[in-house]
C-alpha cells in the first residue's frame, strides 16, 4: 500500500494540493488552541496560575519532538532496506523541523520552569535530558549529512547514524530515568484515561493535532524543494553533457 | 585463506602503527592527564571539593581523551586502500572493525584506565575507592571506544572530521557516563556497576555492525 506513494511523480501530484491544505488546516487548529489556551480557558491556580498556559505549546512540541525522531528513524530504516528515494528525502526534511520542535520544547519548558520550579534549567530531570540529547542527535545527523560529498553518501551515513541513535534511545531513556525526576507524571497518556478536565484537554489535543498536521505540511514542502532541486541537478547535468 | 587471518592482521597492524609514528599511543595519555590537571586550577584546590568531583572529572577526561585519536582510526586505512581489501574479504567486516577498535583500545584506552588510580590520588580520592573505580573506568572506556569507533567510521571519508566525530559520539556516551559516574562515585554500591557492564555489552553487540556498515559506505 505504502509503495503506491513511493513514486515521486505521484508524491508531487498529491503534495501539490495536500501541502498547502495541511499548512492551512494546521495553522487554523494551532491558532484556535493558542487562543483557547491564552485567553479562553480559566487559569488553574493549583498549577501555578497563568503560567500553565505554556502547556498549550510545550506539550505538543514535546510530543512532536519525540515523534519526529521516531519518524526520522523509520524513514532512515525504510530507505536503508528498500532504497526508496522519497524515504531519504523525508528523513532529510524531518531533521531540521524536528530539531526546531525540540528547541521549542526546551525553550517553553525553561519559561515554564522558571516560575514553577524556580529555575530555568535542571540537570537532574530525566525528560529534559532526553529531549536535550535528542536535540544533539538531530544536530549530529544534520552535520554528518552536510559533511558528505555526495547525496548518496549523505543518505547512507545519515541512515546509519539515525538507526544507531534510535537503538540507543531506550538505553538513554533508562539511564536518565535512574536520576530522580521532578517532572509531573503523565496526565494525558495514562492507562485509566486522562486526568485533565475537558476544558483544558480539548484545546490541548486540538493544538497537538494542529502541530502534527503543520509538521506534515512543512515536511512535504521541504521534500518538494528537494525533488525540485534533484530535477534541477539533472537538467544541469544534461546541459553540461551537451544535450 | 583461513577466515580469522584478516582479523588477526587488523589487530596486529593497529598495535604496530600505534608505536610507529613517534609517541602515537602516548598522546591520549598526555591529553587525559593534562585535562584532569586543569581542574584543580579552575575549581580550586580544596581537598573535600576535589574528592567530591574527582571521579566525575576523570569520566569527562576519559570521554574526551577517547575521542582524540578516533579521527585517524579508520582514515589511514581508507587512504592506503587497506579498507577496500578488508571489504572484499569473506571474513565479516564487522569482526575486522571490532578487532581494529579493540586493538585501538588496548594501545590508547587501557593506558588511560591504568593511569586513573594515580590521577585519582592527585584529585584526593580516598585510596579504597581507586581500584573499584578503575574497573568502572575500564568498562566505560571500552564502551566509549566502540561508540567512538562508529562515529570514526562514519566520518572516515570526511576531511578534518574530528569535531564531527565528537558531535556524533557524545550523545551516545551519555548512558555510559551516567552509569559509570554512579558506579565509580563515593556511594558506589549495588547494581550500578552491573548497569554499566550491561551498557558496555550493548555497545560491543551493536557498534561493530554499525561501524562495518559505515566502512562499506566509506570505500564505495
Amino acid at each position: 500500500m505504502i509503495s503506491i506513494f513511493a513514486n515521486p511523480h505521484r508524491f508531487m501530484a498529491l503534495s501539490r494540493w495536500l501541502a498547502p491544505a495541511c499548512l492551512l488546516t494546521g495553522a487554523v487548529l494551532i491558532a484556535w488552541s493558542v487562543w483557547q489556551g491564552l485567553w479562553a480557558v480559566p487559569q488553574d491556580d493549583y498549577q501555578g496560575g497563568d503560567i500553565m498556559r505554556a502547556m498549550f505549546i510545550h506539550v505538543p512540541s514535546a510530543w512532536l519532538a519525540m515523534g519526529s525522531y521516531m519518524g526520522l528513524a523509520v524513514a532512515s530504516f525504510v530507505w536503508f532496506i528498500w532504497r526508496h528515494e522519497l524515504a531519504d528525502m523525508a528523513a532529510k526534511s524531518i531533521a531540521p523541523i524536528g530539531a526546531g520542535y525540540t528547541a521549542m520544547c526546551l525553550a517553553t519548558g525553561a519559561i515554564w520552569g522558571k516560575p514553577t520550579w524556580g529555575t530555568w534549567w535542571l540537570w537532574d530531570d530525566a525528560r529534559m535530558m532526553s529531549v536535550l540529547l535528542m536535540f544533539f542527535l538531530f544536530l549530529g545527523y544534520m552535520a554528518l549529512r552536510a559533511a558528505m560529498d555526495t547525496r548518496q553518501k549523505a543518505a547512507r551515513a545519515g541512515a546509519i547514524l539515525a538507526m544507531v541513535g534510535a537503538v540507543n534511545v531506550p538505553l538513554i531513556k533508562f539511564s536518565v530515568d535512574i536520576w530522580a525526576s521532578i517532572h509531573q507524571g503523565p496526565s494525558v497518556l495514562r492507562a485509566d484515561g486522562p486526568a485533565m478536565p475537558a476544558v483544558y484537554l480539548t484545546p490541548l489535543m486540538t493544538g497537538a493535532l494542529g502541530h502534527l498536521i503543520f509538521f506534515g505540511a512543512l515536511t512535504m514542502i521541504l521534500m518538494r524543494a528537494e525533488v525540485w532541486q534533484r530535477r534541477g541537478d539533472v537538467i544541469m547535468a544534461r546541459k553540461l553533457a551537451g544535450g | 585463506m583461513s577466515r580469522p587471518a584478516p582479523i588477526r592482521a587488523a589487530f596486529q597492524q593497529a598495535i604496530a602503527e600505534a608505536w610507529a609514528g613517534g609517541a602515537g599511543a602516548l598522546l591520549p595519555t598526555g591529553f587525559f592527564a593534562g585535562a584532569a590537571m586543569l581542574v584543580p586550577f579552575t575549581v580550586g584546590s580544596e581537598a573535600g571539593q576535589l574528592a567530591a568531583i574527582g571521579t566525575g572529572v576523570l569520566w569527562v577526561a576519559l570521554a574526551l581523551a577517547s575521542l582524540v585519536s578516533m579521527e585517524r582510526l579508520f582514515q589511514a586505512d581508507l587512504e592506503d586502500g587497506t579498507l577496500e581489501l578488508w571489504a572484499q574479504e569473506e571474513t565479516p567486516l564487522f569482526l575486522i572493525a571490532a578487532a581494529k577498535i579493540l586493538a585501538h583500545w588496548t594501545v590508547s584506552g587501557l593506558p588511560l584506565v591504568l593511569l586513573t588510580p594515580l590521577m585519582g590520588l592527585t584529585l584526593q580520592l580516598p585510596a579504597g575507592q581507586l581500584l573499584p573505580a578503575m574497573l568502572a573506568y575500564g568498562l566505560g572506556g571500552l564502551a566509549f571506544f566502540f561508540w567512538g569507533g562508529v562515529a570514526g567510521a562514519l566520518a572516515a571519508s570526511v576531511p578534518r572530521g574530528g569535531l564531527l566525530i565528537a558531535l556524533l559520539a557524545l550523545p551516545l556516551f551519555v548512558p555510559t557516563a551516567i552509569f559509570g559516574a554512579l558506579a565509580a562515585g563515593p556511594e558506589a554500591d549495588g547494581p550500578n556497576i552491573l548497569f554499566l557492564a550491561a551498557s558496555t555489552l550493548f555497545a560491543l553487540a551493536v557498534a561493530p555492525f554499525a561501524a562495518s556498515a559505515a566502512l562499506r559506505l566509506a570505500v564505495d
